[in-house]
């Protein structure tokens, strides 16, 4: 833990960072993650890059219909522990059960915002507060927001969540307050300080291990490998949103 | 014959005159006092929530936008179309649309979340929404409008007011354009996926309109002598029976269109077949009661039965348009979001469920009373400046 | 965002014209450490300024400089109450909420920022001492020195 607080001194070049960023990878496949946040630590005055596409594969073979770890550690960290009130109370990421009408066959999957390259939550947005930040992570500037809802009703997938009531006890990392519009942020706190987002890292430890947390951009990386090694598909391809969350097995 | 008509302020001393606006006025700060409450306590006490997000304001909301940009039909008859018996109206047919479009921004405005940002949406624009471009085609309707009106009152502007009336036509059918495009571009929904919906729009915004001018011209009619005559009124309510088979037609096509596409199945056999409420409110309020009803009337009542017929059968419109929005805004919503076709979908969520929405109180004072705050700046409008003809003295000058 | 500042000069206006210009002046809660990140009559003055900017380049482009951080005022200039407890920084009588009822001017920030640190790692953020230069701009030429003592929990 007390390695995020590290910096290193000199802005790595993008060129350099890819390369550490590779070796880095190759060095995740055998176990060791310290060695890719130390060599992709970003500096905290240095600006986010399109080089970057943070994504996430789930393999809905390894997500069992019981577990919902990496809902209650969603919940957990940015406290989005509700009223008892399921129609307005916000969910970031859910448990889907999913049964084949014709063969019966049934599975089980996280739903949370899908992190597209074309989001229709930001095509609506009147004021710009629904954004898609450099590195592919989709977010709402709640300064911004007007509580207008359109996202709501753009989002393909029922990713969004509207602030129904006045909120306290926020996280410091994670505001959010009544009158705006929220979705899953890929803990952008986590991922900008060299984390792994909170569902993911919990469905590693308390989970079936089915989530993989990486970028898309890098070809020697942990996901974009196993996106090239293995057939994924993305929820609602029609749309041709190009999302950031792909699925395996679906 | 323009340039002999006169015109009047409202001079009413009349009880009823009060007790109308008084009322209106009672509807208003409910309206505003519901707002109030939605703003501190947050929107958990309307019934909307995250599976119908945009819920009884936006019927109210839409529904007065839609008759904002209708009720300039009179006008555009008379200024646009140079026929010339309805352009002691049109002056009238302008401020009601004035009026009607305020009451509904209202609505819209003050069910936002953060109503207090408003400054934020006029200096923040994303130009691909667009909702950014609605808010200069409401607030220019505004500005086009008033510009008629100008050229109406000013009488040396006399010569232009055929191009500002050409101006504000233009204006009103991408404004419609632009509210029915909210819901036609989102491909996420099963039901609003289909550019069709504006043209629907369109058409409805005529109905509502030449609807809403029915009605106010009436009411005010009952304060002085020079209320529409019956035949004028019996041309409108023919005008409203054409929009009305029109609009017959644009759902059907609609509905036929989907019907012909096996992936819109689910969502047509939940409007038509087995949607509750929203089925019922289709064919009995939308087709029955606001659609056949009306036209019925205004085709095959006799001429002598005419003023009351043309009021009776602009209220079904007005309640056959509400349905409409309401089948089309909230409906839309109910039916869930098919991301996973051919599966049955289960969530804490409330995916692949029809969602639940019961409007509340808080939400039914805030539309009626933006309705309401459009019927009292008519009413007192009227008195403020001459928008209404003086027949008398256009013939006594004559 | 021009607006913003004319607020609190309007407000200021008031207040000077006003019988109330004759009330004394709150008296501001110290923070924590030496210094604050800026002179102080200049955090009074642009004080909205740096967070507005900070806002935009740590929401958009993902920039987590930690001087003129919302989440690093309310760590070091948060009190605690005789329990020993956080008081929300926008209680009466609190850091933030003191001034702004003097000058009359409502703040936007604590309907969606948290008003107190986190509660398990409050006491490692408050322990690190920011150290800055006088370089105008502030966003490039300092550093964040943790303090071991206190578990060094992350700060996010």
């Amino acid at each position: 833990m007390p390695t995020d607080r590290k910096r290193t001194d000199d802005a790595l070049n993008p060129d350099r960072r890819r390369l550490l960023a590779g070796a880095a990878g190759m060095a995740a496949m055998g176990g060791g993650f310290s060695i890719i946040r130390l060599a992709l630590a970003k500096n905290d005055d240095e600006a986010v890059s399109s080089l970057t596409r943070w994504g996430l594969l789930i393999d809905t073979a390894k997500c069992s219909s019981g577990c919902n770890a990496c809902v209650s550690a969603c919940n957990d960290e940015h406290n989005l522990h509700g009223f008892g009130r399921p129609l307005t109370d916000p969910q970031w990421i859910r448990k889907l059960d999913l049964v084949d009408e014709h063969t019966g066959h049934e599975s089980s999957l996280p739903m949370l915002c899908q992190h597209c390259e074309h989001p229709p939550c930001v095509d609506v947005c009147p004021t710009g507060a629904s954004f898609r930040r450099d590195d592919g992570i989709v977010l709402v500037d709640k300064h911004t927001c007007i509580g207008c809802r359109y996202c709501v009703m753009a989002c393909p997938y029922k990713a969004r969540s509207f602030v129904h009531e006045a909120l306290s006890n926020q996280k410091s990392y994670s505001p959010r307050g009544k009158g705006t519009v929220e979705s899953c942020t890929l803990c952008v706190h986590r991922v900008d300080r060299d984390r792994t987002p909170a569902c993911v890292e919990a469905c590693q430890s308390d989970g079936g291990g089915a989530m993989v947390f990486g970028d898309l951009n890098d070809e020697s990386g942990v996901l974009a490998g196993a996106l090239r090694d293995h057939p994924s598909s993305q929820v609602r391809r029609d749309l041709d949103l190009n999302t950031g969350v792909r699925y395996r097995n679906l | 014959m323009k340039q002999t008509s006169h015109y009047r302020t409202l001079g009413t001393r009349s009880t009823t005159y009060w007790l109308t606006l008084l009322g209106m006025l009672c509807l208003v700060a409910a309206g505003y006092l519901a707002a109030h409450r939605m703003d501190v306590e947050g929107h958990w006490i309307t019934g909307m929530n995250n599976q119908v997000v945009w819920g009884l304001p936006h019927v109210f909301a839409v529904l007065l936008i839609l008759a904002a940009s209708g009720a300039l039909n009179v006008a555009s008859m008379s200024s646009l179309f140079e026929r010339k018996e309805y352009s002691p109206w049109a002056r009238l047919s302008g401020l009601l649309a004035i009026c009607l479009l305020v009451g509904g921004l209202i609505v819209l405005v003050l069910d936002l979340g953060r109503p207090d940002r408003l400054i934020v949406a006029m200096t923040y624009y994303n130009f691909k929404s667009i909702f950014a471009w609605n808010i200069f085609l409401y607030t220019g309707f505004i500005l086009v409008v008033t510009v008629y009106l100008w050229t109406l009152f000013e009488r040396s502007l006399a010569g232009h007011v055929r191009r500002a009336g050409l101006l504000a036509f233009v204006w009103r059918f991408v404004l419609t354009s632009g509210t029915g495009g909210i819901f036609g571009f989102l491909v996420a929904r099963q039901f609003y996926d289909a550019s069709m919906i504006i043209p629907v729009f369109i058409v409805l915004s005529l109905i509502l309109g030449t609807a809403a001018f029915i009605i106010i011209s009436m009411v005010l009619g009952q304060w002085y002598e020079d209320s529409p005559d019956t035949a004028l009124l019996r041309k409108l309510a023919r005008l409203m029976g054409i929009f009305i088979t029109t609009e017959l037609f644009l759902v059907a096509a609609f509905h036929l269109t989907n019907l012909y596409a096996t992936e819109h199945h689910g969502v047509e056999h939940f409007m038509l077949v087995g949607g509750g409420i929203y089925t019922v409110l289709f064919w009995l309020g939308q087709v029955v009661v606001g659609g056949l009803l009306p036209l019925a009337m205004v085709f095959l009542c006799g001429r002598d039965r005419f003023p009351k017929t043309a009021l009776a059968a602009a209220v079904l419109a007005l309640f056959g348009g509400f349905c409409q929005l309401y089948v089309t805004i909230i409906g839309g919503q109910a039916y869930p979001l098919v991301m996973f076709p051919g599966k049955r979908v289960a969530s804490s969520f409330h995916d692949g469920e029809v969602a639940l929405y019961n409007p509340s109180m808080p939400e039914w004072l805030l539309g009626v009373g933006g309705m309401a705050l459009a019927v009292v700046m008519v009413l007192l409008l009227v008195r403020v400046l001459p928008f209404l003809p003086d027949y008398r003295r256009s013939r006594t000058a004559a | 965002m021009g607006l913003d500042r004319l607020v609190p000069f309007v407000a200021l206006i008031l207040a000077l014209v006003s019988p109330a210009a004759s009330a004394d002046l709150p008296e501001l809660p110290r923070g924590k450490g030496d210094a604050c990140v800026a002179p102080t009559d200049e955090m009074r003055r642009d004080h909205m300024d740096f967070l507005l900017h900070q806002r935009d380049l740590t929401v958009h482009d993902g920039i987590r400089t930690p001087r003129f951080s919302l989440v690093e005022c309310v760590d070091c200039h948060v009190q605690r109450n005789s329990e020993g407890g956080f008081i929300p920084v926008d209680a009466p009588e609190q850091f933030c909420e003191i001034c702004h009822t003097y000058a009359s001017v409502k703040m936007d920030c604590f309907g969606c920022h948290a008003t107190m640190p986190d509660s398990a790692s409050a006491d490692a953020n408050t322990a690190a001492s920011v150290v800055h230069t006088d370089d105008v701009l502030g966003v490039m030429s300092y550093r964040v020195t943790p303090v071991p003592e206190g578990g060094g929990t992350d700060a996010d």
